[in-house]
Order: structure tokens, then C-alpha cells, then sequence
């Protein structure tokens, strides 16, 4: 008994009340996105958002049961989680259920679940269990390799699953990798390679190329003019001068039709509103028609009307953009911040590595989640189906973020009885 | 705990970058919500409207450049279920001129279809209710007008050629995404043949209304609209004129007209009667219409010229004798006698010298003569059986596209019917059926059922001597100022050309000898060939029927004319295929004698 009074004393209840926000925010605007009067009452079964109160309940059922499970149990396990989630991943690809081109779910009567959603703590908990071991140093390629190929295998078979989106959320951890000591180029390398990447489909090649030409020129006046530094700027244009021109040729030549079309429309090269660039151009109309203040729960038009597709899954951020401008989407877009600076300082007060490294798997994994989707809804990035955490429609994803975050809650609580 | 100290203050860098993400997702909505305001629609809780933007339907000519079918504006009354608030219904039901039951009906279908969705309120608003509706509209959030095209007639002939266009149902919808609930589709004839070339490609305009849902303006200066493009112009084969003639010669007669350029296989007029006015099946009065049509008892939206089949009489005497000159069992000058009344095992109707050989069998339509050309065929001891012998005198007939369809524009069409050996089989006994048990084949009753089309096509193929195009009716397609002319296929038939002259001579004694069957008819000027056709019929009068071609040396017009209950095929087919082809070839012409009498007689009032 005394341990868990402790245990509740020592949760961190601002991040409850953050994470309960979020929930209830998302609750709402899901029964906002698809009002109707026939079914008004939010607690409808037969509706989203009367599921979706089912979902947010389990939910507490299950973070209640992480509380009160004792700590220890999540790192002696990590690995037995990990394989497990992979026998999954590789069950839902033999005997899963096709929806929508994606063969991600395992259907159980009226209800089906999406293992991608659970492999992400699962994930997390290895890594976690990995970095933490002896004589770990990402410094080293055979560390950084075995980190890496811990993150690829659910990856790879997410991929296969073609939910391409799940898959590419792997990507995050490269900032739980730089914590830990991965070299920070990596990290440099990635983000210039994602700016390059729009740059190059974005601009003509040409101008890409002539302006790296003239940062280099700017570089080697600026710097001192030793061979190596020279070479070294030299060397860096040739790479990201070849990075453009293949970035062409991949887009040209590798990249399926619709891959294509939906990156086209994103750069404003296409303008087909019927087609792919549909969602798009409805969420920017819908989250733009907002305005300051909005137009008012349950006043929106665009989502209601159903103009915006998937407006309580993947562009859900879109009724909150239109019934509470942008009053409503910055506390939103703040609320998320807050959060992740939140879960930033738990994971550095920990005392032990696995923890640290699990709470910044939590931090890379919703940031990853919060700034795609955000994006997406935005025009900012192509439309690649990912949830938003916590506020999109659906049991697995809820389930799956409330498990990631209330293990580290539960970590983050034991964290004084770790030596 | 060495590890964390390291790296601890790449915390920074990670914080940093996810507050940087932040920023920019601020601007951005900052950007989208606050400056730009081409977004900002909230504040009278504006919509889109998105208005699809109907393309002109292609028209459609004749062979000579005369219009046969044009657009004429029209408007649809738009709602949007959603979008309709508090309106005053009485006022409103004064104004579109419907009862508060009514509007409550089409609320509740327009509901039923979609809240959020446009659909039609009130179809086909004429010009001048529309001027005062679209003044007071913007009373009525919700409610909003959108024009279409109807078709147009300019003459009421053609109507079953011309075919029209209906709303699309739900089957077609499925199987064409290009459609949504309430557009027109091609139902019948050219209009559903040619659908894809007439009906253009939609545009869509996206505006933006206001809550009085009053247009504004268009949506970011029509970035996401798109041009509606209009269909393409068909040119027919028909020939208006003659179309109208035939009409006007069949009209107050069951029957039809089929006139084809032998040369091309272009149909000049497909002639169906009685008929109707194409412009009763426009609009709003359209299913009222054809209700009536279709319960009428002269069933007049049924088109005999493709799908009434009869026995093809005396006409089908000239295929028995290119048969029997192609296998070698009849010579143009085989005679064979004939005892008129008592001739045995068929009788001959005509009184005339005997014996007689083959340009005079035609020129009188001696029925012994081909009852000895069919036994000579059949009983040919080139093949082992009888069975054998009548499967070649079958694929004869099927070289001459008999006892199947031709398939090519027309969509509606039958095909006939020759008897199988395993017909006979099953009527007599297997194999022990002859030349004899079958003989009324021989002069074109019996079992042989042939439409109107194929009578004329076989006609145009005695023209040609031996060939034929597949007949059809779409002569060119229009694209943009060009015109492109369609390609139909040639066919061969089995009996070579030497064969024909003979026949064509006997075809031009019905005419112009002194006992053809007639001989009342022959024009001056120009060589006309006939053949003249009387279908037995049990159930009344018989049917009256005639094939010809003019001019006899270069023919430009083969002709079939079936008139029901007309009697003797001289006595109404003859002069009516005779108008016809003098109209044709002529233009204008000096009316004979029997003009008036044809426009006149009224063959249905008696019956």
C-alpha cells in the first residue's frame, strides 16, 4: 500500500493534465467533425465519438493497470515485448485485414486493431534496454548498426504492410540516437537532406545548384583558407549538387504516379482539387475560413459538410482550425509543445539510462506524429496518414500513445528508487 | 552516468528543434487564418459553391449540312438541403409555382439524396420563369439555378434515328464515373450511339456565395476551375428531304422506308410508321409523353424499319435465282412452263405465256419458275443429302448478311430468320423432310422472317453486283471545324457479279416490260429496277412490299418499302419506293399521277 500511495505522489500530474487536455480536445472536435443533428448526443453509440468515449475509458483502464504494475517489470521485459510485437507484426501480414490498400489490422468482431500502433513503445523499450547495456557508444558503428537495426525491423515489416506512414515514423528516433551520442551530422545530414529534397522538387535544380554554388563561394571567403577546409567545401557541394540532381531522377523515374501526383499537388505544380490534391485544398479552406476566433463550436461547414475527407482521423486538426481559428489551432500547436518540452525535462531528470532513452522515444515519437500530421493539414508536407496523437479518431492509436506515454509516467515515478 | 553529463547539452538542440516546428506551424496558421484572406469566408459563414458547368451537347446534321437537332437553354432549380434556413414557403411556392405539398415532397427527396449536396428541385424552368425567379432568389438561402441544354427539333421527322436523352439511372451511374445524379445521358438512337462524341467533357466553376448565398465572385480568380468543352457535331447519312417525303408518304399507314446509297452503305431514310414528334419527348412534359406513347395501340415508338420482320414474298425470288446460277443449276435461259391457277405444287398468280425463262420469271414473278430453281438447288446431286444442299443455300443467304444483325450504329435491331435443318428436324422428323415439304421457301414465305433493313441492304447488294457496306447512319463526326468521316466495313457475298445482270434485267422489265408487275410506275428518264413482293398475311389484308434501285447503270438509291394491309406489292410499295427514289435523284420533280393518292390513303382508320 505504501508503495503505490508513493507512486501516485510521485506521478507527474502535470503531464496527466496535459495528456488528459489533449484527450478531451480531441473528443470534442471529433464530435464537432461529424455533427449531425439526428445523432446529436455525444455519448451515441452508433457515432465516432461516442466510440471514441469507449477508447478514452479503456484508456484509463489501461494507464491505471502501467501505474500500479511494478516498475521493473517494463525494462526486465523489454526485449520479450519487442519480439513479441514483431510476431505481430508478422501475424497482421499473414492474417490481417485489408483496409483501405493497407494490410495493418487484426479484426476481432466489430472492433480492429492496428499492431503498428502498439510497435512504437515496444520499440522504444528495446531501444531503451540496448543503450542502456555496458560498453554501448553510438560513437562506434557496431553500436549505431545494432541501434538502428532494432528500429528497422518493425520498420521494414510496417512497410510491408504498405502503411508507409507508420513505417517512416521510425525515423524520430534519430534524435533518441543523437541524445545518446550519435553523431550530430547524422542529424545535420538528415534535416539538410530533407530541405534539399523540397528545395529540389520545389525550385528549378538549376537555381538549387547555382545557389550551394554561392554558399560555398560565401563559406571559403568566410573561413580560413586551408586546404583541407577548402577541399572539405568543395567535397560538400559536389554531394549536395549529385543530392539534387537525384533527387530528379528519383522523382522522375522510382516514385509510383500517385506518390508523384500527391508530392506534385503539395509543391503546387498540380492543381487537380478532384484528385489527390483534394484533401489538401479542402483542409487549407476549411482550417483558413477560421479566421482569428473561429467560427464557433459546431459552426463549422467545410468539416461538417463533409468537404474535407477523414476530418476525424488524419484531419482532424482541421475542425479545430475552423470552429476555434487561430486562437484555438495555436493553443493547440502550444499544448503540444508544452508537452514535449515536458517530456524533454523528465527524460533528463532520470537517474537511469533506460529510462532516459524510453522517455525521449516517447518525446521523438509524438513530436514525429504532431509535426507530420500538423503539416500535412497544412500544405506543408505531402498527405502521409498519420494520426495525431491523442486527438485523432481510433482505439489503437489512442491505446497505443496512452501505453507509450503512461510507461514512462510509471518510469518517470520509480525514478528515485533507481540507483 | 559518464554518458549523460557528455551529451546533456544536446537537449538544447532537440528542444530547440521541436520549438522551431512549432514556429513555423504558428506562422503558418497565423499566415492561413489571420492574413490571407482568400481563406476567410467565416465571417458571414460563407461556403463554396461548386457549380459544374454543363458543356453545349454536340449538334447534329444531315448529309447536306441541314440541322436536325439543336440546344435550347433551360434551368434547374438547385437545393441544398443544409444550407436552407427559415425561408417563407407560401411566398416561395408562389414564385416557382408549386403547392406546399409538393415542396415539402421535393424537400423530403432532396433530403433523402443528400443534405450536403446539391440536387435538382424543380427540373427544366422555361426562360421567362426563370428571369423572375433568379431576381428573388437570394430570399431563399439554399436555393440557387443552374442552366442545361434540352434538345431541339427543328422539323418533327426522325425521331427514332434521332433517339433522345433522359436522366441517367442508377445503373448507368455506376458503370461511368463521368456521371453524377441529374445529368443526361443518350437513351436511344444517335443520342445514346454517339454519347461519348455529343456529350463534351464538363467543367466545374468554383465561387464563392455569401449567406444570402448570393454568387461573390469566383473562388482565388478560378485557380481550381475548369472549361466546360463542348461535344462534337455529327453528320448524319440521312437526307432530311427525303426523310420528311417518306414520312409524309407513310403517314396514316402501318409500315416502313429504308433507303441506302449502295455505293457506301449510308442510310438516305429510315422511314418507321406511325411515328412521332421528337419533341414530345423533351423536358418537363417528356415522361407524361411517352407514356402515352408507349401505351399507344399503333405502339408508335416501335421502330418497324429495325425490328419488324416478315416474310421477304416475291422479293425473295431474286436471291433463289443468284443461287441457282452461282451452283450451275440455272441459266439465264432455263425455261420451265407454267400452268397459272392449276400449276402444281405452287400456283401462279399471274396469267402469262409459258414456258417462260429467267428475265421474264422476274419481270411476272412466276412462283412455279422458283419453285423449280429451289428444287433444282436443294435436289443439286453435287451433295450427298438434302441437309447438305440447304446448309449451302443457308450460308447463301447469310453471305447476304440474312438471319443475323449488322451491328454497326443503329444499337436496335433485329435479325431474322432463316430456318436450321434441326428446325425442320424437329417439325417433320430428323432428315426425312425435302425440297418438297419445305417449297413455300422457294418463293419467300414460310418460316423466312427478314426486317425492313436487310431487305433494303439485300437490294442495294443486286445494285452493287455482290457487294455490300454495313449500313449505318453516322456519315462524319466534327472536330473542331474538321470533319472526319467514318470507316465501315465492305463485305463480299457469295454469288459472283456475272451473275447479277440477268437479275438486274428482270428487276428493270418489272418496270419497264410490258407485262411487269410495275409497269404503271416507270419513270422517263430515269432506268428503274424493281421487284415487287406481296407477304401473305393471316391475320388481315396482305402486306405490300417492294424493292428497287435507280438509276439501273450507276444506282445511287436501293430502296425497300413495306406498307402493312396495302395488298398487292404494285399497289402501294411500288409507287411509294418509285416517289422515292424520283425525290432522290430528282430534287424537285413533276408529281405523277399517284403522288396524291400515297400522301392520302389512310390504311389505319379502316383496320
Amino acid at each position: 500500500m505504501t508503495s503505490r500511495t508513493n507512486i501516485f505522489r510521485n506521478l507527474d500530474w502535470w503531464t496527466i493534465l496535459l495528456y488528459t487536455t489533449l484527450v478531451l480536445l480531441g473528443w470534442i472536435s471529433i464530435y464537432a467533425a461529424i455533427y449531425d443533428e439526428e445523432h446529436s448526443s455525444i455519448l451515441d453509440m452508433s457515432q465516432s465519438y461516442g466510440k471514441q468515449l469507449m477508447w478514452i475509458g479503456t484508456s484509463v483502464l489501461l494507464a491505471v493497470i502501467i501505474l500500479v504494475t511494478e516498475a521493473k517489470f517494463f525494462s526486465t521485459f523489454s526485449w520479450l515485448i519487442y519480439l513479441l510485437m514483431l510476431g505481430l507484426l508478422i501475424g497482421v501480414l499473414l492474417f490481417g485485414k485489408e483496409i483501405a490498400g493497407s494490410k495493418s489490422w487484426f479484426q476481432f468482431g466489430g472492433f480492429s486493431l492496428q499492431p503498428a500502433e502498439f510497435a512504437k513503445f515496444a520499440t522504444s523499450l528495446a531501444l531503451a534496454k540496448y543503450l542502456s547495456g555496458l560498453n554501448r557508444n553510438l560513437k562506434k558503428p557496431k553500436s549505431l548498426i545494432r541501434a538502428m537495426l532494432i528500429l528497422a525491423i518493425p520498420a521494414g515489416l510496417i512497410f510491408l504492410q504498405n502503411d508507409t506512414g507508420s513505417a517512416i515514423v521510425y525515423t524520430a528516433f534519430i534524435f533518441v540516437l543523437y541524445r545518446e551520442g550519435m553523431t550530430g551530422s547524422i542529424l545535420i545530414i538528415g534535416l539538410t537532406t530533407i530541405l534539399l529534397f523540397m528545395l529540389a522538387l520545389l525550385v528549378d535544380k538549376l537555381v538549387v545548384i547555382v545557389g550551394l554554388a554561392l554558399l560555398a563561394t560565401l563559406f571559403i571567403l568566410v573561413i580560413r583558407k586551408t586546404a583541407g577546409n577548402i577541399a572539405m567545401i568543395v567535397g560538400l557541394f559536389v554531394i549536395t549538387a549529385g543530392f539534387v540532381y537525384s533527387v530528379d531522377h528519383v522523382f522522375q523515374h522510382v516514385l509510383e504516379p500517385h506518390q508523384r501526383t500527391r508530392i506534385n499537388v503539395l509543391l503546387g505544380k498540380e492543381s487537380d482539387i478532384r484528385g489527390a490534391g483534394y484533401n489538401v485544398h479542402q483542409s487549407l479552406i476549411a482550417i483558413g475560413s477560421g479566421g482569428f476566433s473561429g467560427k464557433g463550436f459546431l459552426e463549422g461547414t467545410q468539416t461538417k459538410f463533409n468537404f474535407v475527407p477523414e476530418q476525424s482521423t488524419d484531419f482532424i486538426f482541421c475542425t479545430v482550425g475552423e470552429e476555434w481559428g487561430f486562437f484555438g489551432s495555436s493553443l493547440v500547436v502550444i499544448l503540444f509543445l508544452v508537452l514535449l518540452s515536458r517530456l524533454i525535462y523528465l527524460a533528463e531528470r532520470q537517474r537511469s539510462k533506460f529510462s532516459r532513452v524510453y522517455g525521449y522515444g516517447v518525446a521523438s515519437v509524438i513530436f514525429f506524429h504532431f509535426a507530420v500530421n500538423i503539416a500535412m493539414t497544412l500544405g506543408l508536407f505531402p498527405v502521409i496518414g498519420i494520426p495525431l496523437p491523442f486527438f485523432s479518431y481510433g482505439g489503437s492509436s489512442l491505446w497505443g500513445f496512452t501505453i507509450l506515454l503512461f510507461i514512462f509516467l510509471k518510469l518517470d515515478a520509480n525514478r528515485m528508487n533507481v540507483l | 552516468m559518464q554518458n549523460k553529463k557528455a551529451f546533456e547539452s544536446r537537449k538544447v538542440v532537440i528542444t530547440g528543434i521541436f520549438i522551431l516546428v512549432g514556429i513555423i506551424f504558428l506562422a503558418r496558421l497565423f499566415f492561413v487564418q489571420v492574413i490571407d484572406d482568400s481563406y476567410v469566408l467565416s465571417a458571414a459563414n460563407n461556403v463554396l459553391r461548386y457549380e459544374v458547368q454543363y458543356p453545349a451537347r454536340g449538334l447534329v446534321y444531315d448529309r447536306e449540312g441541314e440541322l436536325l437537332v439543336f440546344n435550347e437553354a433551360a434551368y434547374d432549380l438547385m437545393v441544398v438541403p443544409n444550407q436552407v434556413k427559415e425561408i417563407d414557403t407560401t411566398l416561395f411556392c408562389q414564385l416557382v409555382d408549386i403547392t406546399v405539398a409538393e415542396f415539402e415532397e421535393k424537400m423530403a427527396k432532396a433530403k433523402k439524396y443528400s443534405r450536403h449536396k446539391a440536387s435538382i428541385f424543380e427540373e427544366q424552368i422555361p426562360k421567362e420563369q426563370y428571369g423572375f425567379i433568379e431576381e428573388k432568389l437570394f430570399r431563399y438561402p439554399g436555393f440557387y439555378v443552374q442552366s442545361r441544354t434540352l434538345r431541339k427539333y427543328p422539323k418533327p421527322y426522325a425521331a427514332h434515328t434521332l433517339g433522345y436523352i433522359g436522366e441517367v439511372s442508377p445503373g448507368e451511374l455506376q458503370k461511368d464515373p463521368y456521371y453524377r445524379q441529374g445529368d443526361y445521358i443518350g437513351k436511344s438512337g444517335i443520342e445514346k450511339a454517339y454519347e461519348k462524341v455529343l456529350r463534351g467533357k464538363k467543367g466545374l466553376k468554383v465561387s464563392m456565395v455569401d449567406v444570402f448565398n448570393r454568387i461573390k465572385g469566383s473562388y482565388q480568380d478560378g485557380k481550381y476551375d475548369t472549361v466546360a468543352v463542348s461535344g462534337n457535331d455529327l453528320h448524319l447519312t440521312l437526307d432530311a428531304e427525303l426523310q420528311e417525303y417518306g414520312e409524309r408518304l407513310m403517314h396514316n399507314k402501318r409500315g416502313s422506308i429504308v433507303a441506302i446509297e449502295p455505293s457506301t452503305g449510308e442510310i438516305l431514310a429510315l422511314v418507321t410508321s406511325p411515328a412521332y414528334d421528337p419533341n414530345l419527348l423533351v423536358g418537363r412534359v417528356r415522361s407524361e409523353n411517352y407514356t402515352r406513347l408507349y401505351n399507344d395501340t399503333l405502339v408508335p415508338l416501335f421502330n418497324r424499319a429495325l425490328l419488324a420482320m416478315y416474310p421477304p414474298g416475291s422479293t425473295f425470288k431474286l436471291l433463289n435465282a443468284l443461287i441457282g446460277m452461282q451452283e450451275g443449276v440455272l441459266f439465264e435461259n432455263t425455261e420451265y412452263p407454267c400452268a397459272g391457277e392449276s400449276a402444281r405444287p405452287i400456283r401462279c398468280s399471274h396469267n402469262h405465256k409459258s414456258p417462260l425463262a429467267l428475265v421474264e420469271s422476274i419481270e411476272q414473278s412466276c412462283n412455279p419458275y422458283y419453285w423449280n430453281v429451289f428444287r433444282s438447288i436443294i435436289d443439286n446431286p453435287k451433295y450427298a443429302s438434302t441437309r447438305e444442299a440447304f446448309n449451302k443455300w443457308r450460308d447463301y443467304l447469310e453471305s447476304f448478311n440474312l438471319g443475323k444483325t449488322f451491328s454497326t450504329d443503329l444499337l436496335v435491331e433485329r435479325g431474322g430468320n432463316i430456318p436450321r435443318p434441326e428446325y425442320y428436324d424437329k417439325y417433320f422428323g430428323k432428315n426425312v423432310w425435302r425440297a418438297m415439304t419445305i417449297r413455300s421457301l422457294s418463293i419467300g414465305q414460310g418460316e423466312l422472317l427478314i426486317t425492313p433493313l436487310q431487305l433494303a441492304n439485300m437490294t442495294a447488294i443486286i445494285a452493287n453486283r455482290g457487294f455490300y457496306y454495313d449500313p449505318h447512319i453516322l456519315r462524319a463526326v466534327d472536330y473542331d471545324g474538321e470533319l472526319t468521316p467514318v470507316k465501315f466495313t465492305k463485305h463480299e457475298t457469295m454469288v459472283e457479279s456475272r451473275h447479277f445482270d440477268p437479275v438486274i434485267e428482270g428487276m428493270r422489265h418489272v418496270y419497264a416490260g410490258e407485262h411487269g408487275t410495275a409497269r404503271w410506275y416507270g419513270h422517263d428518264s430515269i432506268q428503274m429496277c424493281g421487284k415487287t413482293g406481296t407477304v401473305q398475311n393471316p391475320h388481315g389484308e396482305n402486306h405490300s412490299v417492294f424493292i428497287a434501285f435507280a438509276p439501273a447503270d450507276d444506282p445511287k438509291i436501293a430502296i425497300s418499302v413495306v406498307v402493312e394491309n396495302g395488298g398487292y406489292g404494285s399497289a402501294f410499295g411500288a409507287p411509294i419506293a418509285t416517289l422515292m427514289m424520283e425525290k432522290f435523284i430528282l430534287g424537285d420533280f413533276d408529281k405523277p399521277w399517284f403522288e396524291k393518292k400515297m400522301l392520302d390513303t389512310d390504311l389505319i382508320v379502316g383496320n
